[in-house]
């Protein structure tokens, strides 16, 4: 096996056997959307939605919940401790590069939340009833934008903390002002002017609002995909210019 | 033509100078120890080597690679294993080795090597549930899995009780035998003497000898000490007045007499002469101890006294 296929399944075996990073980073977006599913009023036509219910608008906003979670409770967590722990000083003096190191990381953290994002889904329809996307290639590809800024952020948060201890204190910091602006406690629809004009800035709210498009059958907004390429690049490159090894 | 070349190496911290223009060349087959007191700069030396420290001096070739250059093969011929670097706390021995191997364009077999090295009832074992002895196999295990042809090993006995660390100098033995370079980082001198060739002494980031072990010694040669308890107080002068006799010194209710010569035959004789009986009588011969104080003008570190030589 090459040492970037290996890297993936040893990295992805160690994600598996710590239940509480598992819990929160995998099972906590799905377990949640159940919760929200079961309030009766979540599953109400709204009119001024045009007919969709509460729980049509959450399931993105659930769905980027659980790539957030991974990113910045996971992978920024993961990447510190190696580091604290000398772990990447080690795999410094094997001819392995990083880049292949962070390569498998991200391999595994994108398998590993697509799969989050097909229970979701699978939840959604099969319990609640949420239709499934209706563009399925652009719902693939906002998803994946939406991934790749948010494993950009978490890497990012990973190169500044000075320990890993640091890093989830960090990782909380950032994750809930993305949060709030993906419309967890106030929906996108409900946002004023400013507010959304924010939000559709933010990671999450560009991404919640390309899930949201794509869901019913529409291509993403132009500024959306900007958006998202646009963390993308700038976290991603600020992580590579801040990695350290030790 | 030599396998590692050092050449006035320097190494900084801030306004620190942890490495001060060391020099050394370490010939293939070679297991070559590099020996001081905490804080010598052993480390931060061999770190240099590793190509994970990057010099401020001097330049460093390892198999005809410019160690600071960051060129790939470097680490594809050179094996390390660090002082301090841990593995992830659930990986286990199996998928570490595993893993590893798979970082080399020709890895040795690991199943082999885990055997040599008494891992094989571990091998489902995570990381955080090995012994230390354990765990340090394991580091120079995944130091060989490489098939390197230089192995840095940094105090990879500190830690391991008397017997784990003979079963280690075997193993150390073993590895050379197939044809590896060692390079040695230790501040045992027991260690030093036991395994290497030959012998980098530092002190305060300079390179303050470099010979045998037998060599190093043989600088101080002629000194030994003679320790005894005497059964009835006994005048220093008595001693002192032996031609033989260059110190005695009162340790607890013992007395070590240092001197040249035929040392024991002097004192007992003398002692003899006042009826005083040797009890505990001990010869000690010099040892790189010895050598290394000479060197230095101080010993090693305090650990290290239990680990000297005794006739
Ligand atoms: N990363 C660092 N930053 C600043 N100073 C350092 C660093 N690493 C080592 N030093 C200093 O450099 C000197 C040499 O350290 P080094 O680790 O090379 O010693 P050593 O001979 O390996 O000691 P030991 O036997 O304790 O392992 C010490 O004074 C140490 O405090
Ligand atoms: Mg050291």
């Amino acid at each position: 096996m090459s040492a970037l296929s290996r890297l993936t399944v040893t990295e992805t075996r160690l994600f598996l056997r710590e239940p509480i990073v598992v819990f929160f980073a995998v099972a906590f977006a799905p377990i949640l959307l159940i919760v929200l599913g079961l309030i009766p009023s979540m599953r109400e036509p709204v009119p001024e939605l045009g007919g969709l219910r509460m729980i049509d608008i959450y399931l993105p906003i659930v769905v980027s919940m659980g790539i957030a979670l991974f990113s910045l409770s996971g992978l920024s967590q993961l990447f510190a401790s190696y580091r604290e722990k000398g772990v990447l000083r080690r795999l410094r003096t094997t001819p392995v590069r990083p880049v292949v190191l962070i390569g498998a990381q991200l391999l595994m953290a994108t398998i590993m939340s697509v799969l989050t994002m097909l229970v979701i889904l699978a939840i959604g329809r099969l319990a609640f009833d949420v239709r499934l996307p209706g563009q399925l290639t652009a719902y693939l590809i906002a998803y994946l934008l939406v991934a790749l800024a948010m494993f950009a952020i978490g890497l990012l948060v990973a190169a500044l903390a000075p320990s890993s201890k640091s890093a989830s204190a960090i990782g909380s910091l950032v994750f809930f002002p993305l949060i709030f602006f993906a419309g967890l406690w106030l929906p996108r629809e409900a946002m004023s002017g400013t507010l959304r004009t924010i939000s559709d800035l933010t990671p999450l709210g560009a991404g919640v609002q390309s899930l949201q498009d794509a869901t019913a059958g529409q291509w993403p907004q132009p500024l959306h995909l900007a958006v998202l390429l646009a963390w993308t690049v700038v976290a991603g490159g600020l992580a590579a210019r801040y990695f350290r090894w030790e | 033509m030599a396998i590692i070349e050092v050449d006035g190496l320097v190494k900084r911290y801030g306004g620190h100078t942890a490495v001060d223009g060391v020099s050394f060349a370490v010939e293939p087959g070679e297991i070559f120890g590099i020996l001081g007191p905490n804080g010598a700069g052993k480390t931060t030396t061999v770190e240099c080597i590793e190509g994970l420290r990057r010099a401020d001096g001097g330049s460093i070739r390892v198999c005809g690679i410019d160690a600071q250059s960051g060129d790939g093969e470097l680490r594809q011929v050179l094996g390390a294993q660090l002082q301090e670097s841990e593995l992830p706390d659930k990986l286990r021995v199996g998928e570490a080795m595993e893993l590893y191997s798979s970082f080399y364009r020709d890895p040795a077999d690991w199943r082999e090597l885990i055997e040599t090295l008494h891992l094989t009832g571990k091998l489902n074992a995570p990381f955080r549930k090995l012994s230390g002895g354990q765990k340090q196999r394991l580091s120079i295990a995944l130091a060989l899995v490489g098939n390197p042809r230089v192995a840095v090993l940094d105090e990879v006995t500190t830690g391991l009780d008397p017997q784990a660390r003979r079963d280690a100098w075997d193993l150390i033995e073993r590895i050379r035998d197939r044809g590896v370079t060692i390079l040695l980082v230790t501040h045992f001198m027991e260690e030093a003497e036991r395994l290497c060739d030959r012998l980098a002494v530092i002190d305060a980031g300079r390179l303050v000898a470099l010979d045998t072990p037998a060599g190093l010694v043989a600088r101080v040669d002629g000194r030994q000490r003679v320790r005894f308890r005497p059964s009835a107080p006994l005048e220093h002068a008595v001693l002192t007045a032996l031609p033989e006799v260059s110190s005695v010194e009162r340790a607890g209710s013992q007395l070590v007499v240092t001197g040249t010569g035929n040392l024991l035959l002097a004192v007992t004789t003398a002692l003899a002469r006042e009826q005083i009986v040797a009890g505990d009588l001990r010869v000690e011969q010099t040892t790189l101890d010895d050598a290394f104080v000479a060197l230095t003008g101080r010993r090693i570190d305090a650990t290290n006294s239990a680990g000297s030589e005794e006739i």
